[in-house]
């Protein structure tokens, strides 16, 4: 039997998004940014969008495969898929999904996208429940625990705590978004720097490591990546970029009701990281650029963790800015602004930016990137995460 | 058992829904009694509710009291309101306690403390029970106090 992978198999060939607004400010309706991440995607591709036959995406969007279809008059949609769970979980998996389908030929060309307009439906940082909590929310809710911030604080205070690491190394973090952001135009934080003062004094959200400068943006927007058989993508206009390893879902039992993950102070990346990597036939340490989704500071640690970067015990010397700032750090991390200060676009911005390093054209270019590592939304379940190389890493 | 009439967060906050699933729970709340599931398979205890034991697969689950009592497995002090009932009241406690005597189950609920107080990882609390008569259908929280 053959080996069963989707190393090297397909290649994102066309990356698209919208113009990137503050939450509520976006002039275009939720569905009218979809189409135009979308048709952005395609152009990026020099593919025709009547061309694309599926449609790949996650965090229960609200743009429907059928309707988009239906609005680009595709000619044939051959795959629709809506991955499980919630945020950004399913980013990479979004892209994995779309990746299958081409590769076991139930399709040829799929899109995997995010749209979001917060101004025209709800945020998630504000209570989304009525009078009565249901099912877990019915243990949690009537003490105040309601937010995604509010959901994974704990899993950060029992980490750090265990760990000793001081809240000093999730301010890197921040600072190596801001500092990104400020080279990115396309970046919600463009043109406002973050020093380490502000930070500090910024204000709680959730004590003991959660300041404002902590917690990502809300958002409206959206992105697409064009998924494309291998072969194809060496006769479009841009350096393919292949996709060498991924993988999805959450260790045991990471989804028990109340609190109860056996393994609770983490990302939920043991398991998927481990598949990922074997998958890509790497470790982290062949990686040049990492993507690492920040719903929370915390969660960027636990990640960066849990795929084998940071080491614990080491974490309060190697998470210094120097380390995460593009072009010379050891590890440069969401080298667009990421979450906290490029956009909240759920994750689907760092897939962009991802190829972007590989092609060469990021606004904080590493120099010769030929493998670069996105870390889907972590603390969340399922989860999911992939890693992309050049031509030459096949 | 202990009671508290005063409550640890001001009213408005969702209520529990108490479905067919958790309603022995609740009920037993209600009484001043922390209940649990317990497998009638396997013996383990288990929480929270599924209908089925995750160990042994048996659909056979009891509910059994266990000893009001835990230790801090992890905490949190929310400043921000993410719910009107919650704007102006400012910073509260929330513990995630894990029971060592009950299968080291874990249960989510307010720490009924200072709001500077310092939290400790370990530190041994015990339940107090916070009915809510008033609410329809009425139901009671629980909540934890640090052992002095």
């Amino acid at each position: 039997m053959s080996e069963r992978t989707l190393r090297g198999k397909v290649a994102i060939a066309g990356i698209g998004e919208t113009a990137y607004y503050k939450h509520g400010q976006s002039p275009d309706a939720e569905f009218k940014l979809a189409l135009r991440a979308v048709l952005a995607a395609c152009e990026d591709a020099g593919i025709d969008p009547r061309e694309v036959d599926g449609f790949a995406s996650y965090g229960d969007d609200r743009s429907q495969a059928v309707r988009l279809a239906a609005a680009l008059g595709i000619k044939e949609l051959r795959f629709s898929n809506m991955h499980w769970g919630g945020g950004g979980g399913g980013v990479a998996a979004s892209v994995a999904n779309a990746a299958a389908a081409v590769h076991s030929g139930l399709a040829n060309c799929v899109i995997a996208f995010r749209s979001l307009a917060q101004g025209q439906f709800a945020r998630y940082g504000l209570s989304r429940l009525g009078d009565t909590a249901k099912d877990d929310d019915a243990f949690l809710a009537p003490y105040g625990l309601i937010s995604p911030a509010q959901r994974f604080a704990m899993k950060i205070t029992r980490f750090m705590t265990e760990h000793g690491i001081r809240h000093e190394a999730l301010r890197s973090i921040a600072m190596a978004s801001y500092h990104h952001a400020q080279n990115n135009p396309r970046a919600v934080m463009h043109g406002r720097p973050l020093t380490e003062e502000k930070y500090d004094a910024s204000r709680w959200i959730i004590e003991p490591f959660h300041r404002l400068f902590d917690c990502c943006q809300e958002n409206d927007g959206a992105g697409a990546v064009l998924v494309v058989p291998a072969d194809r993508a060496k006769d479009l206009p841009h350096r393919p970029t292949y996709l060498l390893g991924t993988a999805q879902g959450g260790h045991h039992r990471s989804a028990a009701p109340v609190h109860n993950a056996p393994e609770y102070a983490s990302a939920h990346f043991p398991t998927v990281a481990k598949n990922m990597w074997a998958m890509a036939r790497l470790g982290p340490q062949d990686v040049d650029v990492v993507q690492a989704y920040e719903n929370f500071t915390g969660g960027v640690l636990l990640s960066l963790v849990e795929h084998g970067f940071v080491d614990p015990r080491t974490a309060n010397q190697f998470l210094v800015p120097e380390n995460l700032f593009a072009p010379s750090g050891k590890m440069p991390l969401n080298t667009s602004g990421g979450n906290l200060a490029e956009c909240y676009m759920h994750g689907l911005e760092m897939v962009n930016e991802a190829v972007r390093q590989l092609r060469g054209t990021a606004n904080n270019q590493v120099p010769d990137a030929e493998i670069v590592a996105v870390l889907g939304g972590p603390m969340v379940t399922p989860v999911s995460s992939l890693v992309l190389g050049t031509e030459a890493t096949l | 058992m202990s009671t508290t009439k005063t409550l640890a967060l001001p009213a408005g906050l969702p209520a529990p829904n108490q479905e067919p699933l958790t309603k022995p729970y609740w009920e037993g709340t209600r009484a001043g009694k922390l209940v649990i599931q317990r497998c009638g398979g396997c013996g383990a205890h288990q929480w929270g509710p599924e209908w089925l034991c995750h160990r042994c697969h048996s659909f056979d689950l009891g509910w059994e009291e266990v000893a009001p009592r835990g230790r801090i497995w992890s905490w949190q002090r929310p400043h921000h309101p993410v719910h009107p009932a919650l704007t102006g009241h400012g910073p509260y406690t929330i513990v995630l306690v894990e029971l060592p005597h009950a299968g080291k189950v874990r249960m989510v609920g307010n720490l009924l403390c200072a709001s500077d107080a310092k939290v400790e990882i370990g530190a041994d609390v015990e339940a107090v029970f916070e009915p809510h008569d008033e609410a329809d259908p009425p139901y009671t929280l629980v909540q934890w106090k640090v052992v002095d």
